[in-house]
């Protein structure tokens, strides 16, 4: 396994040297991730029909299409491998949010400050969506095309049954764990409400689960911006743990065993919520996916049942609600060789109408704000409205190359928590302790 | 071809000696022993080390091994019939690749799962064997896929010993356990030694299996060398510490691998 694993790394070393040169100044070389579901050809479809577009607007430029088919982990392994050469890197490149600052921390992409202050689309992008691919100096470095946002999905059959409203809002964290109360006194056998926690559900756990707690309690309480530093000992990270200490240890959530099985998540979209067995979902925007007549566990009427409320901050803060986000963007490596046609193809591939093409073809929530007014966008999937709203209040993660490492250091102390091996303090200072050392020490106290 | 061989080999070598990260760097550079010694003063380190060995002396020294003998033996004497039916079982799990057999097991141990309905209909307390005992549940996983390997060779090897030797012996009154511990363990020795090599070898690296079941979980519970290595390499993305836990991981099969030697050089 070992082996086969560093050869993989090795081999893509190897292949990405001996890729054809791109030098040439009328083509233009875009690369995206093409679905490794063979059936899946929504976005390959939209992409050529971007290309045509914009080969019609520029004539006498080419667009050449990469598409790269490969599962997640190693399209990001594969993208690195490719920027770092200017032989194999493309002109445009689409990366995952989460990975952006590790590579503009590696020198990999360009700024694109002075091409976004010319352009009027620029405006239209919620405030918000215009950071997920900022760096550490401040700049821009790619355009984001959609994203994901994350609330509370709630069970309206069982919250009446149990005599709560069902249109249901919280306002605070006590809030929540009233109506889990509720539940679980009123209807013995169903699960009041689920976080995600510890390392086998791994990144569910740190964004759906933790920082969906945590960024309720104050503003930048994972990494401070001012300073450049991550965030050692703040209050708001130990009640955060403390709420997942509540929720497992009064029996709240699932059952430890059960949240901490690596399957928990397919159980959730496909057992639990569909089964009416969990009352409440701290949960993503992309979860009726798994209910559409062509998803994993067909559920038409969930539409019925289930209602979504913002996931509250934890006094009722303002401004009162948070979420997290994720997503895609578009940027343009360093070492790419036509960079202004690469910016041309972009604002064509960002136009109104393509982005809501693009957004709607891949499943995400819209980030300019004549998409999310678009009446087509509006109708392709219920629920979208509600977490298109979230959008203005949501947060990206500090996506910085040892984010990873903290991610993991979370979930740990989240599991001890949950497992009630410790209590939050315990495992909030046993969290500072890791930090400090993944860090070498670039910690500020809070 | 030795650059195809070597190459990588000491690529590896040389990356386990820096600070290359996946990404998010823009250079790596050279950090001599500080991977070894951060390893060392690593808790999670230590706790993979000792699963490891556990997982390794329980599930292949102890399990597919002995298990492999005592199968080959009784189908020395078992008719035809009951030889093909065991063998077919038996190979099917061997065949099977490591994530589905991985699967399947998650699918037996689980709380739902097979072995608590049948514990439930023997009235015996059922558990979920994943959480509270997952060291022994991959390691019995690992039994149960590996054994077969085991079994062919030490059917090959027993069938190789002459008649003649154990009829002598039992002229002369040995019973079985004096059979065995005195005839056909020695005239096989070669073959264990080879077998649990081969087998030693192997469970180190067993990565699937532990991932479809537990994922190394609860907490760090059941990660061996293997998936901790893993975790920081591409979880992490310390790519150099990864890669200086792998060569740990060799070091300790290098050990392994030396005892061995040793039983079949002394045999002849």
């Amino acid at each position: 396994m070992l082996a086969t694993a560093l050869t993989a790394v090795l081999a893509a070393t190897a292949l990405s040297a001996c890729g054809d040169s791109g030098s040439d100044p009328d083509t233009v070389r875009v690369q995206f991730k093409k679905s490794t579901d063979a059936k899946n050809k929504i976005f390959d479809r939209e992409i050529e029909a971007v290309k045509k577009e914009f080969e019609e607007k520029f004539p006498g430029k080419k667009v050449e299409l990469i598409p790269v088919q490969v599962p997640d982990e190693q399209y990001y392994t594969k993208v690195q491998q490719m920027l770092r050469s200017p032989k194999t890197a493309p002109d445009l490149v689409y990366e995952d949010t989460f990975l952006i600052n590790s590579d503009i921390a590696a020198g990999l992409l360009t700024p694109l400050d002075d091409y976004l202050k010319d352009w009027k689309d620029w405006g239209q992008y919620i405030d918000t969506a215009k950071t997920a691919a900022q760096g550490q100096d401040g700049k821009t470095y790619g355009v984001p095309d959609g994203t994901d946002t994350r609330g509370l999905w709630y069970n309206k059959e069982l919250f009446a049954e149990a005599g709560l409203p069902t249109d249901w809002q919280p306002k605070t964290w006590d809030d929540v764990l009233d109506a889990a109360r509720t539940i679980k006194r009123e209807l013995p056998g169903v699960i009041p409400l689920n976080v995600y926690t510890g390392k086998p559900a791994g990144e569910a756990s740190s964004m759906q689960g933790f920082e969906m707690l945590l960024y309720g309690t104050g503003e930048d309480p994972l990494y401070d911006p001012g300073s450049k530093k991550w965030v050692a000992g703040s209050q708001g990270f130990t009640d955060a743990l403390d709420f997942v200490h509540t929720v497992y240890n009064d029996g709240l959530g699932p059952d430890p065993q059960d949240a901490l099985d690596p399957n928990v998540g397919t159980k959730v979209g496909t057992e639990w919520l569909p089964e009416g067995k969990l009352a409440i979902d701290l949960d993503g925007s992309w979860m009726s996916n798994n209910w559409l007549e062509t998803g994993p566990k067909p559920w038409p009427e969930w539409t019925e049942v289930l209602g979504q409320a913002a996931m509250p901050t934890q006094n009722g803060q303002a401004p009162g609600r948070v979420s997290m986000s994720g997503g895609w963007a578009w940027s343009i490596p360093a070492k790419a060789n036509n960079p202004d046609l690469a910016f041309e193809f972009m604002k064509v591939a960002q136009s109104r109408k393509n982005n809501t093409r693009l957004t709607i073809a891949n499943g995400q929530i819209a980030v300019r704000e004549d998409v999310a007014a678009d009446p087509e966008y509006q109708a392709y999937v219920p629920g979208v409205e509600f977490f298109t709203g979230l959008v203005e209040d949501t947060h990206y993660r500090p996506a910085l190359p040892v984010y990873p490492q903290v991610s993991t250091a979370i979930q740990e102390a989240m599991e001890q928590v949950t497992t009630g091996d410790a209590s939050a303090e315990e495992a909030a200072k046993g969290y500072d302790e890791q930090l400090d050392s993944i860090t070498d020490g670039e910690v500020v106290e809070k | 071809m030795l650059l195809f061989l070597a190459g990588p080999i000491a690529y590896c070598v040389w990356i386990a000696f820096t600070d290359l990260q996946l990404s998010g760097q823009a250079e790596s550079s050279f950090v001599g022993l500080e991977n070894f010694r951060t390893a060392f003063d690593d808790e999670g380190f230590v706790n993979a080390v000792w699963l490891t060995l556990v997982f390794t002396i329980l599930s292949s020294i102890v399990g597919q091994n002995t298990l492999g003998l005592a199968l080959a033996s009784l189908m020395q004497r078992a008719s035809k019939t009951v030889r093909t039916v065991t063998g077919a079982i038996v190979i099917t799990a061997w065949v099977v690749p490591e994530v589905v057999a991985g699967f399947l097991l998650y699918a037996f141990f689980r709380r739902e799962g097979t072995l608590n309905s049948v514990l439930d209909w023997l009235h015996l307390p059922g558990q979920n064997w994943l959480y509270t005992l997952p060291i022994l549940a991959v390691s019995f996983a690992n039994i149960w896929r590996g054994t077969a390997f085991s079994m062919l060779v030490y059917s090959a090897a027993l069938s190789e010993i002459p008649k003649e030797i154990t009829e002598a012996a039992e002229v002369d009154g040995a019973g079985g356990w004096r059979k065995l511990w005195h005839v056909t363990l020695p005239m096989i020795r070669r073959s264990i030694a080879t077998n649990l090599m081969l087998n030693t070898l192997q469970t180190l690296s067993v990565f699937g299996l532990i991932w479809a079941m537990t994922r190394g979980g609860p907490g760090d519970r059941s990660q061996t060398l293997p998936l901790f290595m893993y975790e920081q390499a591409f979880k992490n993305n310390l790519l150099g510490y990864g890669t200086a836990v792998a060569l740990l991981l060799l070091l300790v099969g290098a050990l392994f691998s030396l005892v061995y030697m040793r039983m079949l050089r002394t045999e002849v």
